[in-house]
């Protein structure tokens, strides 16, 4: 008798099916929001959003592609700039401007792949930070947008949104959702896909996985520009809500990149969960110690060396040691069909 | 009768993610040289870490003269007198032939062993003291390696596979040499794949299979069958 | 004149750059460690001058005389009490704990000396020049390329010529095996960090003499640095040096064409040169 047999293959367990039918439900009454929130839990919600978002395509690259880059605020920026030079000058529609974002984010991405690629590991992530740099001081140089000092978006683009101020956050918040709960989609889609199962396996085994013929570069590269398509996609929605722009604010290493490391780091890299709880975690933490100022950020920063330290794979991994859940049907299980008898 | 140099008692060692040891016991006496046999996988380079303390146990499963020294750190266990000679050489690439024969002696140990000594051994060494140990032949490596070991004036040297890729005249030279290492009192043990090479210099012999002792005994006692059995499990 | 001016300033502004590098080229060298939170530190070694400076009085240049082993302690054991659990195959573990580390030092100093700009006085040296074939070459840059020059040269001799260069260099090579030589790995690295801080001392009071710092300035020193290296040749002290000046003079030649490409150029070199040569000019070490 082969293991065909007596086990079964699968992928849904109950816990994901409970949790896809929650997801959904949680979706729709969050879209409901605009009607039974205020103004600044709206606001709050969509900075999560963002946060999340960020959140997740870090960990594909971090956490699936082996790929650290403490460099993606070069997307976030790059993603505000487009959005305000394409309104301003291109007299684009927001939402057209914010849909191109994508394809210029990955455009950029492509030479800039092609350039730091060539560094390993930790030199890698130190890399990806000059190229960020590159970018905060090549656009300090452009007046028309600023230069150093920054820009605002013009009243007009911003009541081409939509009518009243209350539709336009509405419009705001439903962006920032879409958002997130596109690139979660994704994530999951892209992780199911050929090229997603290719990263697992170089990221479980790279010599393994060289050896099946899979084009490791290859991989990697697309991962690299899918996600700096989609972090500027983010970047664009993220100065869409702010209003303004300025070189600082956009490629800052702190806001776009150590916390959404934080986050990842915290609720635990490499899975999909993690983002989600880390994000989570890490509001709960700022709204609780936001008046503390930089003794919140060493709190945060010992945290995580913390987790890192102790429980590598973050909240997530403890959560699932402990219970063996897991939401998103990703990857196979094997158990035997019935129990067998001695 | 005097205490052993090692007394190894029911170790379970583990590589990696599985067990690779199942209660194993040996001794070795004090000027002895064992011979540890069996087939790829058996567990002797499993042991060979263990011993040395790359691998880490409970303490009282390796005792060495008369001190349980399981759970001790590699570093720690070279201190008191235990030298490997590793697998596949591992000379340290950045070094030249003279630094990886003085760090070998690095733990400061008194005895017969100095860079001269070594030189007289192995006389083409000297010759090539200052290339980098990554320029010799795998035979003048495999020299380097021992000299390494001996420079620290060990109680208890260990040889994992040391005629593994060697041309046999060379090997030929280099068990020319082991009677002058152990003759002043060192004990040692010696892994080895190649049973006729290893049992050639042993006084005693153990077998492995599949992480346990299958054979133990005088090398002038056991019989080809024995040891074919032991090796193969047939 | 301008521009041979441009390039010999340049030139000696690269011996700071150097440096920022030595350090990191050192650790990495050892352990294949990147620590993110090494301008960070070149930053904390500059505020610890301006303490000691304040509180006894002194020329900075003295007080290192308590920087260096102040550092070089803390750097011992920042190594054993944390740096040492992150090391293994994984490149993660380091990397996010020393960014940690980077955020948490930035807001610390932030607690402690808030976020104004400060200064490390160091007297009549800081405005004294020579006048070289028409050129006036300044004390201070002077100094501080000598300096980088030295550090070079000892760090160079202790890594080639002494029992713990040859530690280093055996650990590095293979960890398991230097074990067996009762070389204990973790000394060994908590030596070569503090070793690394030692030399983050000499730069952090060079930093803060030349130019104003806050709790902020880190992680430029950081690129800084890190550029030089890859620039020179992982591995390579003296290719650091020479990557260290490549940039000092590139951003300087950028400085001299428009006053806002200073930093901008110095990238753009680096980037040219990752593109050339992606293993650096001399490269002794693979990556």
């Amino acid at each position: 008798m082969s293991v065909v047999d007596t086990h079964r293959v699968f992928r849904v367990t109950t816990a994901s099916r409970i949790a896809s039918v929650l997801g959904l439900l949680l979706l729709l009454a969050l879209a409901a929001a605009p009607w039974w929130m205020g103004r600044a839990d709206l606001r709050l919600l969509g900075e999560i959003y963002l946060y999340l978002s960020l959140a997740m395509l870090w960990n594909l690259l971090a956490g699936y592609a082996g790929l650290v880059s403490v460099g993606q605020q070069a997307y976030v920026g790059l993603g505000g700039y487009v959005l305000f030079a394409l309104t301003i000058f291109g007299g684009l529609h927001p939402f057209t401007a914010i849909g191109l974002s994508v394809v210029i984010g990955a455009i950029v991405a492509i030479p800039v792949a092609a350039l730091i690629f060539r560094l390993r590991g930790a030199y890698f992530a130190i890399g990806t930070w000059v190229i960020a740099e590159v970018f905060r001081l090549g656009f300090a140089q452009v007046s028309a947008l600023g230069g150093g000092s920054g820009i605002s978006l013009p009243v007009d683009v911003v009541r081409s949104l939509a009518d009243g101020r209350d539709a336009r956050e509405a419009t705001s918040y439903w962006l920032t959702l879409g958002c997130a709960a596109a690139v979660m989609a994704i994530a999951y889609l892209f992780l199911r896909s050929r090229n997603g199962l290719a990263l697992t396996a170089i990221r479980d085994n790279e010599l393994a996985a060289s050896s099946l013929g899979i084009d490791i570069w290859r991989s990697k590269f697309v991962v690299y520009v899918v996600v700096g398509g989609l972090t500027t996609f983010v970047g664009s929605l993220i100065f869409l809500q702010k209003l303004r722009i300025s070189p600082d604010a956009a490629f800052s290493v702190n806001d776009w990149t150590a916390y959404v490391i934080f986050i990842v780091v915290i609720g635990g890299i490499g899975s999909l969960e993690g983002p989600i709880i880390g994000t989570v975690a890490f509001f709960l933490l700022r709204e609780t110690l936001a008046d503390l100022g930089s003794i919140y950020l060493i709190v945060l920063g010992a945290i995580a060396i913390a987790v890192m330290l102790v429980a590598p794979k973050g909240l997530w991994g403890l959560v699932q040691d402990l219970t063996g859940l897991r939401l998103f049907p990703l990857g196979y299980r094997v158990e035997p069909k019935q129990s067998r008898k001695e | 009768m005097p205490e052993p140099v090692l007394d190894i008692r029911k170790l379970d060692a583990h590589y990696r993610d599985f067990q690779a040891l199942y209660g194993v016991n040996i001794t070795v006496e004090a000027g002895e040289v064992v011979a540890i046999i069996g087939a790829n996988g058996a567990g002797k380079t499993t042991l060979m870490r263990s011993i040395s303390g790359l691998i880490r146990n409970r303490a009282e499963q390796i005792t060495y003269r008369g001190q349980q020294i399981g759970a001790l750190r590699a570093d720690q266990i070279a201190g008191l007198g235990i030298a490997l000679v590793p697998e596949g050489r591992q000379l340290f690439q950045s070094l030249s032939v003279e630094e990886n024969l003085i760090i070998g002696g690095r733990t400061g140990r008194k005895g017969a062993w100095s860079l001269q000594r070594v030189y007289d051994l192995f006389p083409v060494l000297q010759e090539r003291r200052n290339v980098p140990s990554t320029s010799l032949s795998g035979g003048q490596q495999q020299m380097v390696a021992i000299g390494r070991a001996l420079m620290a004036n060990p109680d208890l040297v260990m040889f994992d596979e040391i005629s593994l890729g060697l041309a046999p005249v060379i090997i030929r030279q280099i068990y020319e040499s082991l009677p002058t290492i152990v003759g002043e009192g060192m004990s040692a043990m010696i892994v080895e794949q190649d049973i006729t090479k290893a049992l050639s210099v042993s006084s005693r012999v153990y077998c492995l299979q599949e992480g346990r002792v299958s054979l133990e005994g005088r090398t002038a006692d056991v019989s080809r069958e024995q040891i074919s059995a032991a090796y193969f499990g047939t | 004149m301008d521009w041979i001016n441009a390039i010999v300033q340049g030139t000696l502004l690269g011996g700071l750059y150097a440096l920022f590098a030595a350090g990191l080229s050192l650790i990495f060298g050892v352990m294949r460690l990147v620590n993110i939170a090494h301008g960070d530190l070149i930053v904390l070694a500059a505020y610890l001058g301006l303490t000691v400076t304040a509180a006894l009085s002194m020329n900075p240049f003295v007080a290192l005389i308590l920087v260096v082993p102040l550092m070089a302690g803390f750097g011992y054991v920042l190594q054993r009490g944390v740096l040492n659990w992150t090391l293994g195959d994984d490149i993660l573990p380091p990397l996010l704990v020393t960014f940690g580390l980077s955020v948490i030092i930035q807001n610390a100093l932030l607690e402690g000396y808030s976020a104004d700009p400060q200064k490390l006085n160091a007297g009549a040296i800081e405005v004294a020049s020579a006048n070289i074939g028409g050129l006036a070459v300044g004390y201070l840059p002077l100094v501080m390329f000598l300096t980088a020059v030295l550090v070079v040269a000892v760090l160079q001799w202790i890594f080639y010529a002494t029992a713990l260069g040859r530690a280093f260099r055996a650990v590095s090579d293979n960890q398991d095996i230097a074990q067996l030589m009762g070389l204990n790995r973790r000394h060994v690295f908590g030596l070569a960090m503090a070793l690394s801080l030692a030399v983050t001392a000499i730069a952090g009071i060079f930093l803060g003499v030349r130019t104003s710092f806050d709790p902020a300035t880190g992680p430029a020193r950081l690129i800084f640095g890190f550029e030089a290296v890859i620039i020179g040749g992982l591995g390579n002290l003296w290719g650091t040096l020479a990557g260290g000046v490549i940039l000092g003079v590139a951003q300087s030649i950028g400085a001299q064409i428009n006053p806002g490409w200073q930093i901008l150029s110095g990238h753009i070199a680096f980037l040219i040169i990752l593109a050339v040569r992606p293993r650096g000019l001399f490269p002794r070490m693979d990556g």
